[in-house]
């Protein structure tokens, strides 16, 4: 067994798991790598694109090779990092890429094909002959590329979002995290500390350096419980900040439950957006691999790593283990496993300088240049003085030198700046506004300095707060030197690795440097290098250090990584959080929906809103019987429609005419008390935008109303009128369209009907004429208000009451109206009877009508002054002669369909003879067929011609004639009876 | 975003609506000689700067006003915000 | 050097030591017939059609950082023709027949894949407004197909159709729309120019804009003056910017697009897919990451990155439109900056300055008609006419009122 003594884990306790189906047992405080390593599992997974075998690189969220399928079902978890899946009962994963298993994979040929593979031979070849890319190479290499698999089944977990606010945010629970949170808690801050493992402590958890002479968990936890006891500090644990945005906004993803089997009902993983005043990036650093020849082999893995595996988990991916570095950091490795018992076959030091640090065969001055193994590392080739030798081993630590974690730093444009005796870049001068960076991400790599600069930035941020706090007694810790020589590849002919997952070689980098692809930005999108699912965490810095040395420059002469959001990779469904599937937007009733349910309304979504489509009765057995019986209940007695969706804007003060008079094109201000008039709006650019009805209760009060789809914006737009164009008018808005019920009562029994209803009120055609208004009471004593509008071009009224009472106002209307045929009607018969009027909708004013092609041209004022007013005079505008003209179907049973383009009848269908299109169509129970509405080139001068409407979308085309666009009463005589 | 209120305090930006270029409260005269052209410029023109930038938003998910907010295109930070109501009106003070 | 299967197994042969550059590194000459300010997708393609299919020469691309650093490097590489308004379909259909010889053209690999679009429909407006679309598209020759819901499903099954806020009601489809590798394109432009002799000169930021008397003379740039009878600028996003430095004020506004990929994935989605009822679309790259974005993030910005409302609200699209994505990871999220018009619709049009010619406003949507604005501005700069396909993209049709509104929504840029 590879189980060491010691380690943060409880083995008090056992866990079952399975990786690719065979069983092995864990503890708590494992990962799932830490529990493979303990196994003497080495090979977890297969490359990207050579599918070679591999091993457990990180200990950490940087892992590049360790990515598997996790759970089963509709909960499976492709691309899951092995390194960072805390360890739960009945854990099952599997391997990914690979087929037929791990073991063998038939894929790996590629590996044997790899000379021709090289980086972007893609763009060279496969493109003869020309129909086989999409046919036959494209689909074999989608087939071939990917990693893991989705379910394919809808994600069964549930999310949740939060916002939270701070004085303070810190990035990481390491050394530097904890001193800065400690800091700012004690000095009374409201203080967040975001940590992405399970367990705080970072680094410290890996290291056997003391903290005033005791273990660093003691410290830890008596810091635990020092947070535990404040009420200004929240300890999030598992949760990973994976963006800066702007003005202090970060967005962290709090994993839940994913250390549970099943979630039981729990949120999953919640999003969080942190809104704070000062945050402290203290996400430490991570190692980087040395490049040399086959240096991807299952048991080479970061020599830092491998120490965490043994120190904080108790796991080593074999007994005899090697060592290669460049830096002082991977001695600790050595020092370290040997202390637990691992047997150390050499510590290969790049620098001929280097001392060993404890009872080890040190190698100075030398190169590791080879390894054997093919699924699991046997050996590794030394080179040193010219002199080479194998030694054996199952595992090698490699040290590069560590690379601060700047990513957040970077969100903002924050270019890092490169730091020669570190050889790494650091946080630069900019970054985002009142991000600080410490500890090992600002380069202060001793535990001793990481504390100190966590300290000192925590309260430098609560200087610039103004809060007071004063820098805690720190413990005691270790100052170790880091040194570090620049060796990032060691030279030879066969490939060495540096991007391990997406397989990008020195051969490689030396491939884009021939051909010209040096800056970096290229070398990464030719070579695909740092575009793994690590985003380069563990490759970046050493191919750019590769492209500096081919081009003879300097690392940060050769460009910077800058990283992009999200740190580490965020899963969709949290993103989405509740807001998905029926949620996905709110759904607004109308104050009748409930009663529309109960007659058995079929509903359609119209914007937000949930209207009544038609109301099918028993015996109806296609949606056209309903809505033919219901167009044709208007027409013959009296129907009742909803229509509160229409947007109501209540504008009063003493300016009300003057201001509705500059925002309607037609003239308003003349409208007298008692009177509604149709408007139409048009925007600043001149075209066709919003049509309704304005009414007048009183000289300094107006109701208006807009289109369902764009009460918000109409209200939008006036609100900008009132307060940025002409404050000095005295007007006040406010939105009604919830507030108030209203229904069109529409027939010739209208009147009649509503004659039941209102309290002692004149109806009489005398007393309140088409295009009155009135604000009366109802029903005994209920507050309303009355318009006498017509959209069917029926005799018909639309009342209003309190939004609380539309659904006993329709109950009551329905009571009362039983005799006289009243029936319900929904947005279908609506559109019938629209069309048969001839009345511009939605589709006729689209925005890219003007006044005049929906037939209402004269209505644009030319004495005043009205938004929209100068601009339709432009010669496009003026001069555009499509209009809207009625259409009917030569052949009574022939089609009209909606979309068709119009052509002359004799006249080629092609692009630049089409002539129109037909906006609006249905079957009008009133004409007896199909009609239509469309734009028509000079429309209004070619009624009675037969043209042709063509539909070679769906393979059909309609000889259709002009007619004018009034299929009902066009003297308008039943409008005013 | 934060977007810094001048009566509420700082709000989030997705509790505004974005409308563009604070110049577009500058409506031209209708009645100029060059009216056309005047409208062109002030509907369809834009200095679109990178830099500072004053723009309008719509507290519509708020106190429903319109403000003026002055902020930087390149670096987002918002240097201030005002009521654009004030803003004709103390133009008009003086003296325009 | 050309490129073929058979050379790249000669070279594996002997070792991939006969590759060449792909372009070379030229200095900047004092003067050029033509100079093209932006060595993004448009500049590139203008300079490879000006060099290749107008028989010109003298001709410097200047690049202010590395070639294709503009928005062909940063888009989510959709290409369709599935426009509606004259002004515009016969445009990109000209595009999408480039695109279809483009690597035989280039001889470069660009990955053009033609694997179709669906744009969803929700309700019946929609789809008459997809019929009148598709229509136009069938006249100009795009080709199109509408599908009702149970064809849909049959084609793509792993949508939301049973538990929808929006139910999916259609779609309309080209099956001849679909993705290209948007480096690979800009490479294979690059390469192609050089070939052709051009000039391609990166990290040469252009300054300033050297005029007399009503006429362009030549660009200040941070690698010295050069003169040139003409300059085409084509610089989508930061067109402000570059055209302030004449003078100009243009019709625009610069907004930021967020966009996003996944991890890599086994093959998931077949082709582009793009939600009717929300901002969201999606396709899926042939290395495996799911690629997608929506709307822009609506206020000015030159910054190369957006806020999290607008990745909240992506996946809340996405999720919403298919589920089953849930559990896949978003690997990297990014902004590029365009140039949004006030129409929708793009600029390619000379200006009042004898000489200097634009082309910019590509609002979301310029990496499907980078060979068509190529070719056009090309066009154009080399016969001072516009190409018979890009007459709708005069810098005057706002004031004449000749506007080219795809949506109808006016002059407000972040609704287009």
């Amino acid at each position: 067994m590879t189980r060491l003594a010691g380690g943060l884990i409880d083995r008090s306790r056992t866990l079952n798991f399975s990786f690719d189906g065979k069983r092995y047992q864990g503890h708590p405080g494992d990962t799932l790598a830490s529990a493979l390593l303990a196994n003497g599992v080495r090979l977890v997974g297969r490359s990207f694109k050579y599918h070679r075998p591999r091993g457990v690189l990180s200990a950490g969220s940087e892992e590049p090779n360790a990515i598997v399928e996790l759970r089963s079902g509709a909960r499976q978890e492709p691309n899951t990092r092995a390194t960072v899946v805390e360890l739960f009962e009945g854990l099952q994963a599997r391997s990914q890429n690979r087929w037929p298993s791990l073991g063998f994979d038939a894929l790996a040929i590629n590996d044997l094909l790899s000379p021709f593979l090289t980086a972007g031979f893609y763009y060279k070849t496969f493109m003869w002959p020309k129909g086989f890319w999409e046919k036959l190479y494209e689909p074999a290499i989608r087939r071939a590329a990917g990693l893991g698999r989705l379910s394919m089944q809808a994600d069964p977990d549930i999310y949740d979002k939060g916002f939270l606010h701070c004085d303070l945010l810190v990035i990481g629970g390491g050394a530097a995290g904890l001193a800065a949170a400690l800091t700012a808690a004690r000095g009374g801050a409201r203080v967040i500390l975001a940590d992405e493992d399970f367990r705080l402590g970072g680094q410290l958890l890996s290291e056997t350096g003391t903290l005033d002479g005791g273990q660093a968990t003691n410290w830890i936890s008596a810091l635990e419980a020092e947070f535990e006891s404040l009420p200004n500090i929240r300890v999030m644990r598992r949760t990973t900040v994976f963006g800066v945005y702007d003005h202090g906004i970060y967005g962290a993803v709090e994993s839940v439950s994913d250390h549970f089997p099943e979630a039981n009902g729990c949120v999953r993983q919640t999003l969080w957006r942190i809104t704070a005043k000062r945050a402290i990036l203290a996400a430490g650093a991570t190692e980087r691999p040395i490049a040399f020849a086959d240096n991807d082999r299952p048991g080479i893995m970061l020599a830092g790593a491998m120490r965490a595996y043994a120190n904080r988990w108790a796991a080593c991916p074999s007994e005899t283990v090697a060592v290669f570095t460049n830096n002082d950091d991977g001695h600790h490795t050595a020092r370290d496993l040997a202390a637990k018992g691992v047997q150390i076959a050499a510590v290969i030091d790049a620098r001929p300088e280097a001392k060993a640090r404890g009872d080890y065969r040190l190698i100075a001055g030398g190169m590791v240049t080879g390894s054997r193994g093919r699924l699991g590392l046997k050996s590794i080739k030394v080179q040193e003085n010219g002199r080479s030798e194998w030694i054996e081993c199952g595992a090698l630590g490699v040290s590069g030198g560590w690379n601060p974690n700047v990513h957040l730093f970077s969100h903002h444009r924050g270019r890092p700046v490169w730091n020669e005796p570190l050889q790494a870049f650091l946080p630069g001068e900019e970054g985002a506004l009142g991000l600080i960076p410490a500890g090992a991400a600002a380069g202060h790599f001793s535990t001793a300095d990481a504390l100190r600069s966590g300290a000192q930035a925590a309260q430098r941020a609560m200087d610039e707060l103004g809060i007071a706090a004063s820098l805690p007694d720190l413990p005691r810790a270790e100052e170790a030197d880091y040194t570090v020589a620049h060796v990032f590849h060691v030279p030879g002919k066969k490939r060495a690795w540096v991007d391990f997952q997406n397989d990008v070689t020195v051969k490689d980098i030396k491939l884009a440097h021939a051909e010209n692809m040096g800056p970096v930005e290229h070398l990464k999108r030719y070579t695909t290098l740092g575009m793994a699912t690590d985003q380069g965490k563990t490759s970046n810095v050493t191919g750019l250090a590769v492209m500096a040395e081919l081009t003879g420059r300097s690392i940060p002469e050769t460009g910077t990584t800058i990283f992009r959001p999200p740190y580490t990779p965020v899963t969709l469904s949290v993103l989405g959080g509740g807001d998905v599937g029926r949620h996905f937007r709110p759904r607004r009733l109308t104050p009748t929906h409930h009663w529309a349910k109960a007659q058995g309304a079929v509903f359609v979504e119209v914007g937000q809103w949930m209207r009544a489509q038609y109301f099918a009765r028993a015996g109806e057995t296609h949606w056209r019987q309903s809505v033919d019986r219901e167009a044709r209940a208007v027409r013959g007695a009296v129907g009742l429609c909803d229509v509160t969706t229409l947007g109501k804007i209540d504008v009063q003060g003493a300016d009300v005419g003057e201001f509705l008079n500059r925002l309607y094109c037609n003239m308003m201000a003349t409208l007298k008390v008692g009177r509604v008039r149709y408007g139409l709006m048009l925007r600043e650019d001149g075209f066709a935008y919003d049509d309704g009805t304005c009414a007048r209760l009183a000289e300094d009060h107006c109701v208006v109303t807009t289109t369902t789809a764009n009460a918000g914006l109409v209200y939008r737009n006036m609100e900008f009128a009132r307060q940025c164009l002409w404050p000095e008018l005295d007007v006040q808005l406010i939105s009604t369209t919830d507030a108030w019920a209203q229904i069109a009562v529409a027939g010739p029994k209208s009147r009649a009907l509503l004659a039941r209803i209102v309290d002692g009120f004149d109806l009489s055609n005398e007393a309140f004429p088409f295009m009155a208004c009135a604000e009366l009471t109802v029903c005994d004593g209920l507050r309303a208000r009355l318009f006498r509008i017509s959209f069917s071009g029926e005799l018909a009224y639309e009342v209003a009451v309190p939004a609380r009472y539309g659904h006993a106002l329709i109950e009551r209307l329905m009571e009362l109206g039983a005799d006289l045929g009243a029936t319900p009607y929904g947005t279908e018969a609506l559109g019938v009877l629209r069309i048969e009027k001839g009345h511009a909708a939605g589709p006729e004013l689209n925005g890219q009508a003007t006044a005049a092609m929906v037939g209402l041209g004269s209505m644009v004022s030319q004495k005043k002054d009205s938004v929209g007013a100068v601009m339709s005079r432009r010669e496009g505008l003026a001069g555009d002669r499509r209009r809207l003209v009625g259409l009917r179907a030569v052949d009574p049973a022939g089609k009209v369909v909606s979309g068709s383009h119009l052509f002359a009848e004799d006249a080629p269908r092609k692009f630049d003879t089409d002539q129109g299109w037909i906006t609006s169509a249905c079957y009008s129970p009133h004409v007896g067929s199909m009609i239509g509405l469309g734009f028509l080139e000079n429309g209004d001068e070619r009624l009675g011609e037969v043209i042709v409407a063509a539909n070679p979308l769906e393979g059909e085309s309609a000889r259709l004639r002009v007619v004018p666009a009034h299929f009902v009463d066009p003297e308008g005589a039943r409008l005013r009876e | 975003m934060l977007i810094p209120h001048p009566l509420l305090g700082p709000r989030d930006a997705q509790e505004f609506t974005y409308l563009g270029d604070a110049r577009l409260i500058d409506r031209p005269d209708s009645s100029a000689p060059d009216a056309e052209a005047a409208f062109c410029d002030y509907v369809f023109l834009r200095d679109n700067p990178a830099g500072v930038h004053r723009e309008l938003w719509f507290h519509e998910q708020g106190d429903r006003s319109w403000l003026v907010v002055t902020r930087d295109t390149v670096t987002h930070e918002v240097l201030g915000a005002e009521l654009a109501r004030n803003v004709p009106l103390s133009r008009t003070r003086c003296g325009k | 050097m050309k490129f073929s299967g058979f050379r790249v197994f000669a070279e594996a042969l002997k070792g991939h030591t006969g590759w060449r550059p792909l372009w070379r590194n030229p200095e900047p000459k004092p003067a050029y017939d033509y100079v093209i300010v932006g060595g993004g997708g448009h500049g590139l393609a203008t300079a490879y059609y000006l060099a290749k299919s107008f028989g010109r020469s003298r001709i410097a691309v200047l690049e202010k950082g590395w070639l294709g650093s503009g928005n062909v490097g940063r888009n989510t590489t959709i290409i369709r023709s599935n426009y509606l308004l004259a002004g515009n379909e016969p445009f990109y259909e000209f595009s999408m027949k480039l695109w279809e010889g483009l690597e035989q053209e280039l001889n470069f690999n660009a990955m053009v894949s033609q694997r179709g679009i669906i744009n969803l429909y929700h309700t019946d407006a929609q789809r008459d407004a997809f019929r009148r679309r598709g229509n136009a598209m069938m006249l100009a020759g795009a080709g199109a197909r509408l599908l009702g819901r149970e064809e849909l499903r049959a084609m793509v099954p792993f949508l939301n159709y049973d538990n929808a806020r929006f139910p999916i009601k259609g779609g309309l489809v080209q099956p001849r729309a679909g993705t290209a590798r948007h480096d690979g394109v800009a490479w294979g432009y690059a390469r192609g120019a050089d070939s052709h002799g051009v000039d391609l000169i990166q990290n040469c930021e252009v300054t300033g804009v050297r005029l007399d008397r009503g006429k362009v003379r030549g660009v200040e740039t941070s690698r010295g003056y050069i003169a040139a009878d003409r300059v085409g600028v084509a610089v989508a996003g930061s067109s402000g910017r570059v055209m302030a430095m004449a003078g100009m004020r243009l019709p625009i506004e610069s907004h930021v697009l967020q966009a996003f990929v996944t991890e890599g994935l086994k093959p998931t989605i077949p082709g582009v897919i793009t939600f009717g009822a929300g901002h969201f679309y999606i396709s899926q790259s042939d290395k495996g990451g799911l690629v997608f974005g929506g709307d822009i993030d609506g206020y000015n910005s030159y910054a190369q990155r957006g806020n999290l409302p607008v990745v909240e609200d992506v996946a809340e699209g996405g999720m919403a439109l298919m589920p089953m994505i849930g559990r896949a990871r978003l690997l990297r999220m990014w902004g590029g900056v365009v140039d949004m018009s006030m129409d929708g619709s793009p600029i390619i049009d000379r200006t009042q300055i004898d000489g200097l010619y634009f082309n910019g406003g590509w609002c979301y949507g310029g990496f499907k008609a980078t060979p068509a604005s190529g070719y056009a501005f090309a066009h154009l700069l080399a016969t001072g006419a516009p190409h018979e396909t890009a007459r709708a993209y005069r810098i005057d049709r706002f004031a004449r009122g000749h506007v080219v509104d795809e949506r109808g929504a006016g002059a407000q840029p972040n609704l287009h």
